[in-house]
């Protein structure tokens, strides 16, 4: 049985020497992340990951968390691991010092959140969501709030969910009926129904921080009507101790294709009363608050397609090494070979591997950009670094998830029909990945959003300047020689050309004919996914050609110049393809008759 | 009365104990070792290097005694290239206080690293020395042993558990024949076996605070050791594929052909 081993190696190029730690522990408040320390933390965190989280995932996969009685209990094994993972510190890796966390970068935890997800991705949820409170709350939280609730959920005690869906209003949120009757002490009473909601109830904490969505009394239709309410599962004293149970019960959890061990919860607030809720910020800026928790999650989510690419790839390898299956092609009466031998095995065994290292390294350099965005000292590379995350965040999500769910099949493939069979772990690596692609917005959701709010609107000014640094960066490779780097530059220099020509469509396209743009939304989606990803894997390989000629004989490095050249080959070349989707598909997209589906 | 309080608490914190806990830098022992083309030694080229498991044992058992209240000083000494750095980092963020690098880029064998260690103990003065029962590399199982002697010091190895109360320690040791439980004077060498403890998993703020602790540097020339090895390493090899197993027919067969082909008995 393959056990998964965190890809430390890879992590340490991405993160020192692609993603430039060395230029974010100079930012202001990221200096103790120097390169010793996060060597430290990755190891330790590998070893979490490895030997606490990874033993876990079958066996919470075949017991599922189980609801009773208006509550959950989690599979057999969780709660002491979640406790162990709240004593190590874990969860209050990235946040604030102020409420008690390590304020290491985003870099980092980019990296250590991926062994997370790799090694169990229904554990890893409960972090996520926890996460995506927590920053909601220290930017728009008032102070009572921060004090009452930010030091439980950075330490872990407490965790944090994000209470969006209704049964009517799941992408659409302006559909959102929960109602918030405000209270004469100030309070709120939350009445309604909400759906999906991760880890809306367990037992793996002493208490649950439901961050609800909710409609005020005369509050106007539509988004701009939408308010943010803290609602504890127990009421908090003023001396922090717990008091009574808040009426805010999970009255049943799905029954899902996978990550069977996260409860998905159906909550009903108010059911005995009224849910007592304490507004978040402002009213009716709920949404824009929603979408800080959002935007850590999506980038949060993305990580988990990495982590699905790398999870399955480990998988597929070891039983590649392993199965003994006819003999060498072409040589008869020989030896049989493992199939790892096979030219195909190996065309999808190296699939895998450069998507995990192309969504990895891009995933990476863009949680750096994140640091940079909120720590540099200079406000216009601040702001520059925040049109480029704002860019690539919706990119991050929707093309990692995407390849993680292709990814996890091709697994399977490499199997045969071993792979279809759940005891050998490919098909969890299947099931549990499809959710990615969905929650926290669908890939077409993500594809719109990029095409529309952070392309169009700015008439393409980020994806031009980024379309013009992935040109400068050719310079580069041009000074390099050898038949791999040809090839590289070759599948970039055709990739980004038909970024450019993809992305002038869509600006000139959305005004005029936005049904067009949007059909064409997702294809370039992929198409910016893919070609970003080849500028980071051809970075990857200049850099690792340089170390080479420096006489570092690390196989690491010939192994990343290999790859990369696989993925300028293999997948950069569908970028002219994907353009001519972009341009020209959307009429066939959208010619036939509704009736003549 | 009151005096004999002071006195008393006076003599407690006199008596309260510094464990030195060497740590050595090995193979992860994840990695599936492979032997140099040349035969000269096994490759160390680009392979993940971790703490011994038994000296990750050592130090979660000074780390326990310095929790308990009985020790008062866990240091961390390791002796090698300047990457143990790394391992003293890691003991540290296990618990130990401080550490001592013994920087050499010479083979160090096992009475060199004891001589080193000897000098150590000369100058920190332990009531205690935590070694893990051996390395995972090359499996001595000599340097405590070489240390006791060296020092003249009590030793009690392969424990199983310790129990230190004033100027003694009783230690279960594991033997061959089960479990053995002897009482030894301090200042003492004990070694760790696998069953001592189950060492914890680093918490993230130790990890960070680590990075703080002290860490000295030294070199066996300061500390006025010769490290000179003394063995020659001839030949290193794979050991031998397994071959085939083969049916017998009955058990006549069986004892036949492993006294007149196997030779095992």
């Amino acid at each position: 049985m393959s056990e998964y081993i965190a890809p430390i190696r890879d992590m340490q190029f991405v993160l020192k020497e692609l993603a430039g730690l060395d230029q974010v522990v100079q930012l202001p408040g990221c200096e103790e992340a120097t390169p010793d320390l996060v060597d430290a933390v990755l190891e330790e965190a590998a070893k979490f990951a490895e030997e606490v989280l990874s033993p876990l995932n079958i066996p919470g996969d075949l017991e599922g968390a189980k609801w009773h009685n208006k509550a959950v209990t989690m599979p057999a094994g969780f709660k002491e691991a979640y406790q162990l993972f709240a004593e190590s510190g874990w969860t209050a890796l990235a946040c604030e010092p102020e409420w008690g966390g390590q304020g290491l970068p985003k870099l980092v935890a980019a990296a250590v959140s991926e062994m997370w997800k790799s090694a169990n991705h229904s554990f890893s949820l409960c972090p996520l969501l926890t996460n995506g409170a927590i920053e909601a709350l220290v930017l728009t939280g008032s102070d009572k709030l921060k004090k009452d609730y930010l030091e439980k959920m950075v330490s872990g005690v407490w965790t944090g969910t994000m209470n969006l869906t209704e049964p009517n209003a799941g992408s659409d949120l302006a559909a959102v009926r929960t109602r918030a009757e405000p209270q004469a002490d100030g309070s709120y009473k939350i009445l309604g129904q909400k759906i999906f909601i991760t880890y809306g109830d367990h037992d793996m904490a002493e208490n649950i921080v439901h961050l609800v969505l909710a409609r005020t009394p005369n509050a106007p239709e539509g988004v701009k009507g939408i308010s943010l309410f803290v609602v504890p599962k127990f009421m908090v004293n003023d001396d922090g101790s717990l008091g009574e149970r808040n009426d805010a019960y999970c009255v049943s959890i799905e029954h899902k294709l996978g990550i069977h061990a996260s409860p998905t919860a159906i909550m009903a607030f108010g059911d005995h009363g009224g849910a007592v809720g304490y507004l978040v910020g402002e009213e009716n800026r709920g949404l824009e608050y929603m979408f800080i928790m959002m935007n850590a999650a999506r980038f949060g989510v993305g990580l988990e397609g990495v982590a699905a690419c790398e999870r399955s790839y480990q998988r597929a390898r070891d039983y590649a090494r392993e199965r003994i299956q006819c003999t060498d092609i072409g040589v008869r009466g020989g030896p049989k070979v493992a199939i790892i031998a096979h030219p195909d095995v190996r065309r999808m065994l190296m699939t895998m591997r450069a998507h995990a290292e192309a969504t990895r390294a891009l995933a990476y350099v863009v949680a750096a950009a994140h640091d940079a965005a909120i720590h540099h000292p200079d406000a216009a590379e601040r702001k520059r670094n925040q049109a480029f995350v704002d860019l690539m965040i919706g990119v991050v999500k929707g093309w990692s998830t995407e390849s993680g769910v292709s990814m996890a099949s091709m697994g399977i493939q490499v199997h045969g029909g071993m792979g279809y069979i759940e005891e050998t772990g490919a098909a969890q690596h299947l099931r549990d990945a499809q959710i990615s692609t969905i929650y926290e917005g669908t890939t077409a959701i993500q594809a719109n959003d990029v095409i529309g709010r952070k392309i169009a609107r700015e008439g393409g000014a980020t994806l031009q300047a980024l379309i013009a640094t992935m040109r400068t960066f050719d310079a580069e490779l041009a000074g390099q020689a050898g038949d791999h780097f040809l090839a590289i530059r070759k599948r970039l220099t055709d990739g980004v050309a038909a970024l450019a020509e993809a992305g002038d469509w869509v600006v000139a396209t959305y005004r005029d004919d936005v049904r067009a743009a949007s059909a064409g939304s997702v294809p370039f989606l992929t198409l910016l996914g893919i070609v970003a990803g080849g500028w980071q894997m051809a970075r990857a390989a200049l850099i690792a050609q340089s170390r080479i000629d420096d006489g570092d004989a690390d196989p690491f490095y010939a192994a990343k110049v290999v790859t990369a050249r696989f993925y300028a080959d293999h997948i950069l070349s569908r970028a002219r393809g994907l353009a001519s989707s972009i341009t020209d598909g959307a009429i066939g997209v959208m010619a036939l008759p509704e009736d003549m589906f | 009365m009151a005096a004999f309080d002071v006195d008393y608490l006076e003599v407690i914190k006199e008596k309260v104990l510094k464990i030195l806990v060497p740590v050595k830098r090995v193979v992860d022992y994840n990695v599936k070792v492979r032997v140099k083309a040349d035969g000269s030694n096994v490759d160390l080229a680009n392979v993940k290097m971790s703490m011994n498991p038994f000296d990750e044992i050592a130090i979660e058992e000074a780390v326990r005694l310095k929790e308990a209240g009985i020790a008062s000083e866990v240091v961390a000494v390791s002796a090698g290239l300047a990457n143990c750095q790394e391992t003293l980092r890691t003991a540290m963020a296990i618990g130990a206080d401080r550490g001592i690098l013994i920087q050499s880029d010479v083979d160090l064998q096992p009475l060199a690293v004891a001589k080193l260690l000897q000098a150590v103990c000369e100058k920190e003065q332990p009531q205690v020395v935590i070694c893990g029962k051996q390395a995972i590399d090359d499996d001595a199982n000599q340097t405590g042993q070489m240390l006791a002697g060296l020092m003249n010091w009590p030793q009690a190895t392969f424990a199983s558990k310790v129990v230190v109360a004033g100027q003694q320690a009783t230690v279960t040791r594991e033997i061959d024949g089960g479990l053995e439980t002897i009482e030894i004077a301090l200042p003492a060498v004990l070694t760790a076996d696998l069953r001592l403890n189950e060492p914890r998993y680093a918490t993230l703020p130790n990890i960070m605070k680590a990075k703080r602790k002290p860490l000295e540097t030294t070199n066996p020339e300061t500390l006025g050791v010769d490290v000179t090895p003394r063995l020659k390493t001839l030949k290193v090899a794979e050991p031998p594929k397994r071959s085939a197993g083969i049916k017998v027919a009955d058990a006549a067969d069986l004892v036949m052909k492993l006294k007149t082909e196997a030779k095992v008995i």
